[in-house]
């Protein structure tokens, strides 16, 4: 793990001492985080990050996790897969497992810090202790709700209700509550495996394991064989213009093993792929981030040409290599990405096709996307900003009916 | 001789956090509706806080409603006159063409408001080379602040630098130098480096006086 200075070069020395300007504010205050896991998953894996970088600056956080059985973790996983707009069963007793476990953990945790931070829905009725500590309570979700079922949510909605304040990812996430709600995106890590600077011998051996060849452009798809990220798509616009340039496609993604339409999916791009020896398709093992990032740095254009997406972060991720990056306008991408200027949203495969074929003739408009992209992110998308944001947040707990705070 | 101020300059830095309204529009009719009506803070959140997200990118995105900011509001309320500004450009616009397209879901603006925050940095300064020290050390967030957001409190259209130059060194030259560089066709980071130049010019003139 690394600590705050360590991240001095990368977005500089004045972003972070502003952050201990911040910090300071703070001094005295006790941030309490409370999720539903410790390891896996993406909240997991945030505030695994998080947590020691706010320590490092002298933060009072501290991070619980909620305990249930497999009943209420059945329950939830439910309510997530509502939330995100895929229609569940969910029963009486679902909402009473729900509700009993939210007990057994209020009756175990000390919730009495001086801002309680709650992560996603496992956890969200733990609000209701809020009366009787009179301390500030926010709620973080990092779920897209923008295709929400309505009844899991009604049933939220009031717990939603007695929080401060929620946080939301993406604007499109936003919803009608009787409470102030704040834009906080998501971030990646410029340090780790994923994202860290690779040597260029490292990048060599990685696609030599491979058996990846570079002696044409590589223009690069990472996600999961899933239709929603089009990689058919990604196939018929390099196809469309292979007659026009030379380049190679590789399309990287999981084994998709365990998830039946994923292996579908898989078996069609491999059909595809075939007859074309310029289209390779890659399976790796979900630890394989330092041969995606050796795989992108490697790569002349990058594409994550979703049809639909939650925020996103991949198109984060190709952006920080400083490669032109062409996306799908859905989800939260057109937050990273402003058309032209630091990377270029598409609506179609004729509109990827175009654009694939100008960024691999026009090099020097290329290499200014890539700049753009990545300055783009050094900006927005970084730990450092995300972790500002959230010390902005507590600052305002409380405060968010003021147009102006003075610190 | 460098002169010394009486009182100092001290760097702020203006920091912001956006705010979700839950108001989606999908039509240039439903965008001047809520213009029309949309608190401050809007307004401000896709003015300025847009002008601050995307500052390092170069060329830089065309952004009207910031060119609008330096050129109408010098001498009224910033939501005013920037609401009525645009508001009339959309009807105009609207009257001309009729231009009633209804873009499909996921498409929609979306209107957000800003909290703000000021906050001191430790860096003050006496004379310019104390100043030149500090405009070094403070984030551009700080800059933002000093030369965008300062003109649009009074005295209308002055950046906090040239105010302090001219009143608290009697430098009125190097202020109206500094005043007249367009901050809206650089970056920040540009901006600083010239803005330094220009001092740190100035100081060699002073030294050598």
């Amino acid at each position: 793990m690394h600590n705050i200075d360590a991240y001095r070069p990368i977005v500089g020395s004045d972003v972070i001492d502003e952050m201990f300007l911040l910090a300071k504010h703070l001094e005295g205050r006790s941030i309490l985080n409370v999720n539903s896991t410790a390891v896996g998953g993406g909240v997991a894996e945030i505030l695994n990050r998080m947590i020691p970088l706010c320590r490092d600056m002298g933060l009072n956080a501290q991070w619980e996790v909620i305990q249930g059985g497999e009943d209420f973790y059945a329950v939830t996983k439910k309510f997530h897969n509502a939330l995100h707009g895929d229609p569940q069963t969910v029963t009486a007793r679902d909402y009473e497992v729900y509700e009993e476990t939210t007990e057994e953990n209020l009756s175990r945790l000390n919730l009495d810090a001086d801002v309680v931070f709650i992560h996603d829905p496992q956890p969200a009725a733990l609000v209701r202790k809020r009366k009787m500590l009179r301390n500030s309570w926010l709620w973080r979700c990092h779920i897209d709700l923008s295709r929400r079922d309505p009844q899991v949510w009604d049933f939220l909605k009031p717990y939603v209700e007695m929080y401060d304040a929620c946080v939301f990812s993406a604007p499109a996430f936003a919803q009608t509550l009787s409470i102030p709600q704040v834009l906080i995106a998501p971030s990646i890590d410029p340090l780790s495996d994923k994202n860290r600077e690779l040597p260029p011998e490292e990048i060599e051996t990685i696609l030599q394991r491979l058996q990846i060849p570079t002696d044409k452009p590589l223009v690069t798809q990472v996600s999961r064989f899933d239709r929603l990220k089009d990689p058919l798509g990604v196939i018929q616009a390099f196809q469309k213009v292979k007659p026009y340039v030379e380049a190679r496609l590789i399309l990287v993604g999981g084994s998709a093993d365990d998830d039946p339409e994923g292996a579908r999916v898989l078996e069609e791009v491999r059909e595809k792929a075939h007859a074309d020896p310029d289209i390779l398709v890659l399976c790796l093992p979900p630890t394989s981030h330092r041969e995606i990032n050796a795989i992108q740095r490697a790569s002349t254009v990058i594409f994550q040409k979703s049809l639909r997406e939650g925020f996103g972060l991949t198109v984060s991720e190709a952006l920080w290599k400083g490669k032109p990056v062409i996306a799908g306008a859905v989800g939260g991408i057109p937050l990273q990405i402003a058309h032209k200027y630091s990377g270029i949203l598409v609506h179609s495969v004729e509109g990827a096709a175009y654009w694939l074929k100008q960024l691999l003739h026009e090099p020097a408009y290329a290499k200014k996307l890539g700049e753009n992209g990545r300055e783009t992110v050094r900006q927005n998308f970084l730990i450092t900003r995300h972790l500002r944001d959230y010390m902005l947040l507590f600052l305002s707990a409380g405060r968010l009916d003021e147009t102006m705070i003075r610190l | 001789m460098i002169p010394r101020a009486e009182k100092p300059f001290h760097f702020y830095t203006r920091l912001s956090l956006p705010l979700l309204t839950g108001i989606k529009v999908r039509n240039l009719r439903e965008l001047a509706e809520h213009i029309k009506t949309a608190p401050e803070s809007v307004i401000y959140q896709h003015t300025h806080r847009y002008l601050q997200q995307h500052q390092y990118l170069v060329p830089e995105p065309s952004n009207d409603f910031a060119y609008w900011v330096s050129s109408v509001l010098q001498d009224d309320e910033l939501g005013d006159e920037l609401r009525r500004a645009v508001v009339e450009t959309i009807e105009a616009h609207l009257s001309r063409k009729g231009d009633l397209r209804q873009l499909p879901e996921g498409k929609e603006f979306h209107f957000m408001g800003t909290v703000r925050f000021s906050v001191p940095t430790r860096y003050q300064a006496y004379d310019l080379a104390e100043f030149a020290d500090g405009l070094r050390r403070v984030s551009v967030s700080s800059l933002y602040l000093h030369i965008f957001e300062a003109r649009l409190r009074p005295p209308l259209g002055l950046n906090d630098f040239s105010l302090w130059f001219d009143s608290e060194l009697g430098e009125a030259a190097l202020a109206k130098k500094v005043s007249s560089l367009d901050p809206y066709t650089q970056t920040l980071e540009g901006l600083r480096a010239r803005i330094i130049g220009l001092v740190e010019k100035r100081l060699e003139v002073l030294r050598h006086a």
